[in-house]
């Protein structure tokens, strides 16, 4: 079993894309205190922004609805970020992460699942058609020398 | 999120800045599309030195635009790639198809 969360936020937000920026400003606010380099920053903030994007795009196409994130910190230096809607769900979610593969139209690039795979150490994806899905990233922060 | 379009003799330069997220990307990418409609440039650069951050939303734009451009017979330059964005478009492969400098 895992250890206990040493912290944790949970923020839940109506799927409107001006809480996108919100979002991703928020993670990088409580990964702050494990003194991540600006590149970790960055890599947090990308893949936050593409988890909640997908729960704004294509959870809720047609409609508002709720969308959760949960920030939780562990001792060994791991964040774990759970990005959750209720909303239509994934029917096939090995098509859903292949690179270029989008519903969303010319709008979307259809690499949002590709980056956060790439900017996190492990990706997760649970979905029900129907019920929603749930997005667990989780990505360990490197101690720097001399710091803390 | 800002998007700063001149053109003169069919050489176009788009400069954004700004956070270029799902946001603000249908209005940019609206900018694009007219002012590139209106114009007809031969050659387009854009410019993203003062865009402080980006997704995949960033890569839908720039697609977009290289669609447009090659269905015109033009030519597209990225310049001044921020370090975050560089690092989402290396992710994406975005560097075998569009050209930046």
């Amino acid at each position: 079993m895992r250890t206990k969360a040493s912290n944790q936020v949970n923020i839940d937000f109506p799927s409107r894309s001006a809480n996108e920026g919100f979002a991703r400003t928020v993670a990088a606010c409580f990964a702050a205190q494990l003194d991540p380099t600006l590149d970790e920053v960055n890599d947090i903030k990308t893949a936050v922004s593409e988890a909640v994007t997908n729960a704004i795009v294509h959870a809720y196409p047609d409609t508002i609805g709720k969308v959760s994130m949960k920030l939780k910190l562990y001792e060994d230096n791991v964040l774990e970020m759970v990005i959750r809607d209720w909303g239509v769900g994934i029917a096939d979610v090995e098509q859903a992460r292949t690179p270029m593969f989008s519903t969303g139209g010319e709008e979307r690039a259809g690499m949002g699942f590709t980056i956060m795979e790439s900017f996190m150490d492990n990706l997760r994806v649970r979905s029900m058609p129907g019920k929603g899905t749930t997005v667990t990233m989780k990505k360990r922060i490197c101690r720097r020398a001399g710091g803390r | 999120m800002a998007v700063d379009c001149m053109c003169r003799e069919r050489e176009m330069t788009v400069t954004l800045s700004g956070e270029l997220d799902h946001h603000g990307a249908k209005q940019v990418m609206a900018r694009m599309d007219s002012r590139i409609d209106l114009e007809l440039p031969r050659r387009l650069t854009v410019d993203m030195g003062g865009v402080t951050f980006t997704d995949s939303s960033g890569i839908a734009v720039l697609l977009r635009a290289h669609r447009r451009m090659a269905q015109l017979e033009g030519s597209m330059t990225v310049i001044n790639v921020p370090v975050q964005a560089d690092r989402v478009f290396r992710a994406a492969g975005l560097h075998r198809i569009i050209h930046f400098e």
